[in-house]
């Protein structure tokens, strides 16, 4: 099989039969863009009609739905894939191999990603509506009051969660099987680094979920009573097993986002990596530590005492690691011979605001104070600190980073630029006033408010269309790029950027590494 | 092909094009499509419309499965063709490890469910501890014992007299299938199944050897025993869910008791008909195919772990869900 050595098909076929890393890549990428964009016009939606008190523009049942289909997409439609897209990609360059473990099943992986979006946006269509549960789908909500469409949302979740074991199985088995002679774990990128750990918590945790949603389906069609106090369950069980699922969750949101900007700050410092060893270990207790604090948002159920204490201080502790990681990005820059194009930017803002995201984590991991915040608007500008300025900031540094190597072509970098300000602008618009009127009392998903929250929430949605502009420049930079970006074929597209991925080619070849690459 | 390290990395596997996962694509996502669309019109339809969802559900499972069937033909074919390298068959070992691994944390989401609901939420409900405020709100006289005799529902007299909202009714059993209400320990069907399903185990590791030592016969007739009896515990599994519906008045709707006994047994029959499936068509490649030799025998080795996996699941299960 290694004897045929044939570049990409032509036409349509290519991308539906592929089996080539790079192919399958780019349609992770390019599908999880056209999800962050649909997400995001169902977030424009709702800030408009949040743009003033009272009741403008969508009924509240719709509004409902728009905040379900909003967190729905844009965790497991947009963030999600686009950092497998970068996995598929980029893995293989990194640790010397011609491309991923299994790659027909990799391919499947991909491809039953749209129709199990298309069935979750379908149900907008459908009698009763789209689900409008929330996106953590909290019982009796999503089984005694849900709307038909409930259904299809359960087996759109199942079919999400076989993509992502699907992949990260390709990702343990291509990190422990295909690594070139030489590449021992502890040389190998950070990036590839937090994806297997990621690929871990995925193939722990996706299943649970799949176990929660089959519960619920369960519940609604076959009369168990897993979540119904009437039969001798209960709701609250709900919340466990989804935070179970749903805290790993969220690192396996963000520890790939830790790996980019490992891999950037060290390019743009010119320096190695402060602490590589500290990062590895500091990885691995992160995702450790992840499983054991899933109650941390279940705070107000009413937890027996002992539940709270432990979930606080377990909860606490995740500080520590993460603290680790920042101080070594920190000492990485320090005395650094440090320049500022696109990708560090957005590397140097993830860092700040990231942190800041993880303060006010930390401020919501004291139990008798989350009684306060929870459900408010902190809640929200807290995960969007996290989630858009760690997860969505770093696919941009990814992307700006990686562009040249994979179509050999530059971007812009004053259009860069402009993209990076403009988003850091508009985010910090319209989420830092939210801690205000969370800790001011304004409870999370809900479409009208009281009167004296109107010029933070007002300031908000100016913010969030600015971000949202801001994302068409992003799309516009990276078309520009491939067709009429500026030629160029240097291997190493950065100065200060290390790894086997800037010692090949420049477009990359389709088949990066016929044989195996020596890594001393 | 040898396993030499040397040779492992000689040569790269670059596969060809493959146009399986669309295949598999179109067929998952109809009869998915198919199945919630049944479920929907089962609960929520207007039974007097015809709808065409078991047709979709039907199209798209016969899709799937046969190009299930074909995806593994080309995957054996290659080998057999001396295809595969080194490299691929520990790729294809982490493959099923790690799938085998997914399976497990599933099953820990049902028994984390039933821990919690037997120890936490049962003695709640019944006024216990700090969760147990609620009692006289809502259950007023509900008490707690495992298997529910009484579901709240019933405590406070059906799902009129009930405070708050639910979907359907909830019945406790007249009896259960704990170890304690069987007539007599021979009469007792659990036991039976444990028995078989570990015996099978046991078959399956003596075909193991069987091939390791080169020896067919031995392969063929121990795996073949194993299929059979993999058989016999899902027809022992059938008459004791009918005795369950039938006699024990213990089903779906049982509350609690019922949800957690036929969600885990249920699951775990549904992966034993998957094992045993995987195993049968092994014993079939190897009586009607010729294949597996002492050396190379992953697709039978990939499906005996998962046979053993299936045995660990039950052992839990026959002590947290019938004896315990
Ligand atoms: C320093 C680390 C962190 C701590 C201590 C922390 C703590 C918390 C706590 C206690 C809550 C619950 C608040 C409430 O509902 O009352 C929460 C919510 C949330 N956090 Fe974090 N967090 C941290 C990092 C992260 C990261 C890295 C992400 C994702 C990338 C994240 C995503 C979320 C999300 C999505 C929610 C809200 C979920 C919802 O209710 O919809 N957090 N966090
Ligand atoms: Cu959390």
């Amino acid at each position: 099989m290694g004897d045929h050595h044939h570049g990409p098909a032509k036409g349509l076929s290519r991308w539906l039969f592929t089996t080539n890393h790079k192919d399958i890549g780019t349609m992770y990428l390019w599908f999880s863009f056209a999800m962050f964009i649909l997400g995001g016009s169902f977030a424009m939606i709702i800030r408009a009609e949040l743009f003033q008190p009272g009741m403008q523009l969508v009924d509240p049942a719709f509004f409902n739905q728009m905040t379900t289909l909003h967190g729905l997409v844009m965790v497991f439609g947009a963030i999600m894939p686009s950092f497998v897209g970068l996995a598929n990609w980029m893995i293989p360059m990194m640790i010397g191999a011609p491309d991923m473990a299994l790659p027909r099943m990799n391919n499947w992986s991909f491809w039953i990603l749209p129709p199990a979006f298309l069935i979750l946006a379908s149900t907008l269509f459908m009698e009763g509506g789209a689900p409008a549960f929330g996106w953590t789908f909290y019982a009796p909500l999503s089984t005694t009051y849900a709307p038909p469409s409930v259904t299809y949302f359960i087996f759109s979740i199942h079919v999400l969660g076989l993509s992502s074991i699907m992949g990260s199985i390709n990702i343990i088995a291509t990190v422990m099987n295909m690594r070139a002679p030489g590449m021992t774990y502890m040389k190998m990128p950070m990036f590839v680094w937090t994806w297997l750990i990621t690929a871990f918590l995925l193939v722990a945790v996706m299943p649970v979920l799949a176990g929660a949603v089959t519960m619920m389906l369960m519940d609604i069609h076959f009369g168990t009573s897993f979540f119904s106090a009437a039969g001798g369950g209960d709701p609250v069980l709900f919340q466990h097993i989804f935070w179970f699922f749903g805290h790993p969750e969220v690192y396996i949101i963000i520890l790939p986002a830790f790996g980019v900007v490992s891999q950037i700050i060290p390019a743009f410092s010119r320096k190695p990596l402060f602490g590589y060893d500290s990062m590895v270990y500091a990885t691995a207790a992160i995702a450790f530590l992840s499983f054991v604090v899933w109650a941390h948002h279940m705070y107000t159920v009413g937890m027996p005492v002992a539940g709270e204490l432990f979930f606080m201080y377990a909860t606490m502790l995740i500080a520590v690691p993460t603290g680790v990681k920042v101080f070594n990005w920190v000492s990485t820059m320090w005395r650094g011979a440090m320049t500022f194009e696109t990708p560090m930017l957005f590397a140097i803002g993830f860092l700040v605001l990231f942190t800041i995201g993880g303060f006010t984590g930390l401020m919501l991991s004291i139990a008798p104070a989350d009684f306060q915040y929870h459900d408010s608007y902190f809640v929200v500008a807290h995960f969007h600190y996290v989630m858009v300025a760690g997860a969505v900031f770093s696919m941009s540094a990814a992307v700006y980073y990686w562009l040249p190597k994979w179509c050999g072509r530059m971007y812009n970098e004053t259009m860069g630029k402009t993209h990076f300000w403009i988003s850091f602008i508009g985010f910090n618009i319209a989420f830092f006033p939210q801690h205000f009127v969370g800790l001011a009392g304004m409870p999370r998903r809900i479409p009208d408010y009281a009167l004296q929250f109107a010029d933070f929430n007002m300031l908000s949605s100016i913010g969030a269309f600015i971000y949202g502009a801001s994302q068409i420049l992003f799309l516009y930079n990276v078309v520009a790029t491939i067709v009429a970006g500026k030629p160029t074929s240097e291997e190493k597209t950065w100065d200060g950027a290390e790894g086997l991925e800037w010692t090949v080619a420049t477009p990359a070849p389709y088949h990066t590494f016929e044989t195996p690459p020596q890594v001393k | 092909m040898t396993t030499q390290s040397s040779t492992e990395y000689e040569k790269y596997y670059v596969p060809e094009k493959s146009k399986m996962a669309i295949c598999a694509t179109i067929g998952l996502f109809l009869s998915t499509y198919g199945a919630a669309s049944i479920m929907n019109d089962m609960t929520f339809g207007d039974p007097g419309v015809e709808t065409n969802s078991w047709t979709i559900f039907w199209v798209g499972l016969f899709f799937f499965s046969a190009t299930l069937f074909a995806w593994f033909r080309i995957a054996i074919k290659e080998n057999i063709a001396g295809l595969n390298s080194a490299q691929l068959k520990k790729s294809y070992v982490l493959g099923m490890f790690w799938f085998i691994f997914s399976e497990v944390m599933f099953f820990l989401a049902f028994f984390g469910a039933l821990f919690y609901l037997r120890n936490l939420v049962g003695p709640w409900l019944a006024g216990e501890g700090e969760g147990g405020r609620m009692n006289h709100l809502l259950w007023e006289g509900f008490e707690y014992n495992w298997p529910m005799s009484l579901t709240p529902q019933e405590a406070v007299g059906g799902a009129a007299n009930q405070p708050i909202a639910n979907m359907g009714s909830f019945t406790s059993a007249e009896k259960s299938m704990a170890f304690g209400e069987a007539a007599a320990w021979y009469l007792w069907l659990p036991m039976w199944n444990t028995l078989v399903l570990l015996s099978s185990s046991v078959t399956v590791h003596i075909a193991h050897m069987g091939i390791l030592d080169g020896n067919k016969r031995k392969f063929n007739l121990w795996l073949g025993i194993s299929v059979v009896l993999g058989m016999l515990f899902v027809g022992l599994q059938i008459l004791e869910y009918y005795e369950a519906y039938a006699h024990y008045g213990l089903t779906l709707n049982s509350g609690i008791y019922g949800s957690t006994f036929f969600m885990l047994t249920g699951f775990h029959g549904f992966h034993v008909v998957m094992g045993m499936t995987m195993l049968l068509i092994q014993w079939l490649r190897s009586v009607k195919g010729g294949h597996f030799t002492a050396d190379d025998h992953f697709g039978f080795e990939a499906s005996s772990w998962y046979w053993h996996f299936v045995d660990v699941v039950w052992v839990f299960l026959f002590l947290f869900v019938y004896i315990l």
